[in-house]
């Protein structure tokens, strides 16, 4: 069973405690973007074989979303970090680097 | 090839078994073929067989990283059924049970099709309603399938309790001529009956680039060397995001870990196959008597192909309550695969951004069923650039928000 660190609340939390919310960092359209665009936002999805950048929300616990930095070959956890960003911290991009060289997610790296 | 019949039975048992020639021919990759079909599982090879027979087109290779049928083809539980909701959907998926009913004779392999009749299960007002509509939907379709009471289903099935205290019976969508058949066989049959013509299927080999000219595609790299083509399929379920990627373009999918298990075999209890969507549990039982039985999906992408252990224990315990006798059986194998799951659960058989490579997938928890029929579609969309069959299945649906929304039919995985 996947066991996530919810960094909102601290508790280290087992897979039922949660809901997995999907690809994170996505950028969200909206009034004035064209069809292409509302295509990658709302279907299009990197799913990788190897890092994954992804939501989840302690639901069973204290119910705030959070993002985990994941490889979806060895399940192997990265890190979790707030959801209140736009990127991974350093930290967490920089353990992946050392685990996964070579490793790429969209815009950041 | 020489035919299996009776009579080669006879004359082999005559023999010690000693002549049986090889089912499929195990050759090395040619410099070039007119078509390479990624993905030697149900899909794939029902795509070059239908592209040798329907077309002619035979300079075809299909190239398989593992062994032939080792993904999700051999991993299902093998329900075939075509009682769905949208009418592009009927068809490919009534295409290809009809093709079951005479995929043995055409391919000279026993499938062990068993048209033993699929219930769906309503344990919900929902789902009563959605059935019936589906029912009707059915009906305007030519799709034979009728809604039945809950005393009928009691009928069909005497070991189930149909007045559970969560989630009692309340009626279900009965297709008599759904069932099941052999998974293995028929990745076998269409293997075999490839290589009869002529076609190479290439085990033990990964595609790892798929190389382009000018927007046009040239052929693949391989663990085996560079291979040319002039068109190129991708039907590699659970990996298409990953041979997607390959070709640069991005796709609506979703990979994530399916899991199923077995019990030990116990003596004949139950000929019918019996899904039951509300509590994410469908079982059948196998002609060796074990109960069969298909669980939920992780909620999280995975390439693992076992599956998180909550997902076993949520299922069995939920059909524990519906077939009380279960709670006595043990369980001997359990097992995962993965599934390619789109946003409206409807497959994808398109051409891509890439010019000559087509792909087919989406087909996620229920493709084992389509096998025939989407290996038809595709090998007309493939030779002649479309084909009714797969016509509305493009990917320029996610663009036109022009979905085929099967969330209900497909509401469980089967
Ligand atoms: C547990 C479970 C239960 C299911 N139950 C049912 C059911 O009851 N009824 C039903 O209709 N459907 C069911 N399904 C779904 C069904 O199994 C699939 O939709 C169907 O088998 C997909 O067939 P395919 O040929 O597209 O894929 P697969 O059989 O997975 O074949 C794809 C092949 O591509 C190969 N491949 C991948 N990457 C590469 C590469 N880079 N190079 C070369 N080869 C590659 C893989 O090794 C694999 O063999 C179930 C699935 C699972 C996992
Ligand atoms: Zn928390």
């Amino acid at each position: 069973m996947l066991i996530l660190h919810c960094p909102n609340c601290g508790v280290m939390a087992d897979e039922t405690e949660l809901t997995a919310g999907g690809e994170a960092h996505i950028k969200r359209e909206t009034v004035g973007s064209d069809d292409a665009a509302f295509e990658q936002y709302l279907f299009q999805r990197e799913n990788p074989r190897g890092v994954h950048f992804e939501r989840w929300r302690h639901t069973s616990g204290c119910g705030k979303w959070f993002h985990a930095a994941r490889c979806t070959a060895s399940l192997e956890v990265f890190g979790t970090y707030p959801a209140q960003t736009v990127e991974p911290p350093k930290e967490i991009t920089d353990k992946i680097t050392a685990k996964r060289p070579g490793w790429s997610w969209r815009s950041f790296s | 090839m020489k035919k299996y019949s009776a009579f080669a039975i006879a004359r082999e048992a005559a023999r010690y078994h000693q002549g049986w020639e090889r089912a499929w021919a195990k050759r090395a990759p040619k410099a070039k073929y007119d078509v390479i079909i990624v993905g030697a599982g149900g899909h794939g090879l029902a795509t070059a067989y239908y592209l040798g027979k329907n077309f002619g087109i035979t300079n075809v290779a299909v190239i398989e990283k593992g062994w032939l049928g080792g993904g999700n083809t051999g991993r299902n539980t093998t329900i075939i059924r075509s009682n769905y909701l949208q009418d592009p959907s009927a068809a490919i998926y009534e295409k290809a049970r009809s093709l079951y009913e005479n995929l043995s004779q055409d391919l000279n392999y026993n499938i062990m099709f068993s048209p033993r009749g699929v219930i769906m299960l309503a344990q919900t007002h929902h789902e009563v309603r959605g059935y019936q509509r589906t029912a009707h939907a059915n009906a305007l379709q030519g799709v034979k399938t009728e809604w039945i009471s809950p005393s009928q289903v009691k009928k069909l099935v005497p070991i189930m309790n149909i007045e559970g205290p969560r989630y009692p019976v309340l009626g279900g969508l009965w297709q008599a001529r759904g069932g099941t058949a052999r998974h293995d066989a028929v990745a076998w049959g269409y293997a075999r009956a490839c290589s009869d013509m002529g076609m190479d299927i290439i085990q033990q080999t990964e595609v790892t680039a798929i190389k382009r000219e000018g927007g046009k595609v040239t052929g693949v790299s391989t663990t085996r060397g560079d291979i040319a083509c002039d068109k190129l399929g991708i039907v590699v379920a659970g990996h298409s995001g990953v041979l997607a990627d390959m070709a640069g373009f991005r796709l609506p999918i979703e990979s994530v870990p399916l899991q199923a298990l077995v019990s030990e075999p116990i003596k004949p209890c139950m000929d019918v196959v019996v899904m039951a969507n509300t509590v994410h549990g469908y079982m059948s039982q196998s002609d060796k008597g074990e109960m069969v039985i298909g669980g939920g999906t992780d909620s999280h992408n995975a390439y693992t192909q076992r599956g998180s252990f909550h997902h076993i224990e949520e299922t069995v315990r939920a059909l524990c309550e519906t077939f009380p006798m279960l709670s006595r059986l043990k369980m001997l194998r359990q097992w995962g695969g993965i599934v390619d799951v789109t946003g409206d659960r409807s497959p994808i058989l398109s051409k891509t951004p890439v010019d000559g490579v087509f792909i087919n997938c989406g087909w996620g928890t229920g493709g084992f069923k389509a096998i025939p029929g989407s290996g038809w579609g595709m090998a007309e969309l493939i030779a002649k650039g479309h084909s009714p069959l797969t016509d509305e299945f493009g990917l320029d649906r996610f663009v036109e928000g022009r979905f085929i929304d099967e969330s209900v039919a497909a509401g469980v995985a089967h």
